[in-house]
């Protein structure tokens, strides 16, 4: 395993800001880290890197322990923190060669490894400007060749595309599917998007506690029990009237003649195009909605809350 | 650790901190010794450059703090400890490749008041009738003198994310080690233990070197004190984690 937690906890004050946290990612793998805000995400990727101490459980990347071995494991990780901290004084080379020095890369090889990750980043135009005239999305990319240089086994970003506009997004996300295909990744965000997009695996957390920790087809059919349909009228329907299509099935009335029926029967849209042909209804629209991940994100997360 | 000396020289460079500080070191020694009446080194009348090596420590006490303000408590605040504590390099070689490069911008803008020596080596009557050993022993205390200051300069940093604190609490620890053993032991009720009292100050340790006699007591002191300091800030710098 290239990351294996366990038993994780961290407290900040009185405050758990992760409680017996315990997830794994093997090599090659993109792990989506996925929570509301404040749920304990960078936490747990700084005790990863070894820049915080654990209060409780034990931590192994590449089999490594960050505290005791905490150079070995500093080599085998690159690291993207939150809000993407750079010196806005330096040039994006001098600050790629200094990201190079501190993991010890030296002279030619140096060199060309800037080199190279000027290109894969795609920062060819701008690099020889200072850092604080780079728009928000170039020193993202910065960030991420600063974490690229030394060429690490293990990948840890802090929400990497926050902030950017949705051009920027795709080509980081592009890039760092390429990259997910050497490496483990480990991302943390909370758009659902993100995770649907890149991820193979999602491990969803909330209050510092896991809730979820799945691959992504099969937290999909967990929860694919449900089935929602909508469907438009073209005129008032009374909802005594709809209710003829089925005890089972829940209705609510999302305005504007449009419903959204929700049993869990998977010939759910079957039964009600039926329906409104054998009332010769008029339909303007007929959909299944798909169980995004946000759904699956928002009962998951609520339904801790509840307890 | 030298990754760090050479990203912390160029920032000294690059952010105008090492020219500003050269500049009113140079202005500041170059006006007590030649222009401003009272202090010059025609009104002593005598060819020495005491007038350099007694206002410098005073004038070190700004530029130190001045220097070493933004090491630690600008990188808390902009985050970029983050990025440099999870790379491959050791906390004492952080603090060492700052504590380095500190220390040569002192070094590096105590050159070129050697002109000052020569000078006043050609003035002297006759000329080079200048004590040289005690000059040079100067020069010696001076540097460990800085050293002690940016010991302190950086303790003070890491203290807080706040450059402005920074300074201040740099410059009060400096003034205090510098100059408030020396005047406490002239208090009336403390007579009993001024000897032992000044014997704490930098200053007396710094005078007892620029007479020009190594003495291995004082040189323990300056490295002793250094080492201090900077285990206090490795000791804080390191307390990030808990």
């Amino acid at each position: 395993m290239a990351i294996s937690v366990e038993n994780l906890s961290k407290r900040y004050g009185e405050q758990w800001a992760v409680k017996e946290l315990s997830f794994s990612a093997g090599s090659g793998e993109i792990v989506g880290f996925l929570g509301p805000n404040g749920a304990g995400k960078s936490t747990t990727m700084k005790i990863i890197t070894g820049y915080l101490a654990a209060d409780g459980g034990s931590v192994e990347v590449c089999g490594l322990n960050p505290e005791n071995q905490g150079m070995e494991v500093r080599r085998r990780i690159g690291y993207l923190p939150e809000h993407n901290p750079l010196y806005l004084d330096m040039y994006v080379r001098e600050y790629l060669a200094f990201a190079g020095g501190l993991s010890g890369l030296r002279g030619k090889h140096l060199k060309k490894r800037v080199d190279e990750m000027i290109d894969i980043t795609g920062l060819g135009l701008e690099c020889h400007k200072h850092i604080a005239a780079l728009s928000k999305g170039y020193r993202q990319r910065v960030g991420l060749a600063q974490a690229l240089i030394h060429d690490p086994e293990v990948l840890i970003l802090d929400e990497p595309t926050s902030g950017l506009d949705p051009n920027q997004v795709l080509d980081i996300r592009q890039l760092i599917t390429a990259l997910g295909k050497e490496k483990t990744v480990m991302l943390s965000t909370h758009i659902m998007q993100e995770v649907e997009a890149i991820c193979d695996r999602v491990v969803i957390i909330n209050k510092g506690q896991k809730v979820a920790d799945d691959r992504l087809e099969n937290l999909r059919s967990q929860s694919a029990g449900n089935q929602s349909v909508r469907i438009q009228f073209a005129s008032p329907v009374q909802e005594t009237f709809l209710q003829q299509i089925g005890e089972d099935i829940q209705y609510a009335h999302l305005g504007d003649n449009r419903w959204r029926l929700t049993a869990a029967d998977s010939n759910l849209r079957q039964r009600a195009s039926q329906f409104a042909l054998k009332h010769n209804l008029e339909v303007l629209e007929l959909a299944a909605e798909r169980n995004s991940l946000e759904e699956i994100f928002q009962t998951l997360t609520r339904r801790v809350d509840d307890i | 650790m030298w990754t760090i000396y050479k990203k912390e020289i160029r920032s000294f460079l690059s952010s105008l901190i090492a020219y500003v500080v050269m500049v009113v070191f140079l202005t500041a020694i170059g006006l007590f010794m030649w222009m401003i009446k009272g202090t010059t080194v025609f009104d002593l009348g005598v060819a020495g450059m005491d007038v350099l090596f007694q206002f410098a420590p005073l004038v070190f006490v700004f530029l130190v703090s001045a220097v070493t303000m933004k090491s630690f408590a600008e990188e808390k605040r902009l985050g970029t400890l983050e990025t440099l504590t999870t790379h491959p390099v050791s906390d004492w070689g952080i603090i060492f490749g700052k504590f380095l490069a500190a220390l040569s911008l002192l070094v590096f803008s105590l050159i070129p008041t050697l002109i000052y020596y020569f000078t006043i080596h050609r003035l002297g009557d006759p000329p080079g009738n200048l004590d040289t050993g005690a000059t040079w022993g100067s020069y010696a205390g001076l540097i460990l003198l800085g050293a002690a200051y940016v010991s302190i300069g950086l303790f003070s940093s890491v203290m807080t994310d706040n450059q402005i604190v920074a300074l201040i609490l740099s410059m009060s620890l400096c003034l205090a080690f510098y100059l408030l053993f020396g005047l406490a032991g002239e208090v009336e009720w403390m007579q009993g233990f001024d000897r032992g009292l000044e014997w704490f100050g930098l200053e007396y340790h710094y005078r007892s070197i620029s007479r020009g006699v190594a003495d291995t007591r004082d040189l323990m002191y300056f490295f002793s004190f250094v080492a201090v300091f900077l285990y206090l800030t490795k000791f804080k710098f390191s307390a990030r984690k808990w």
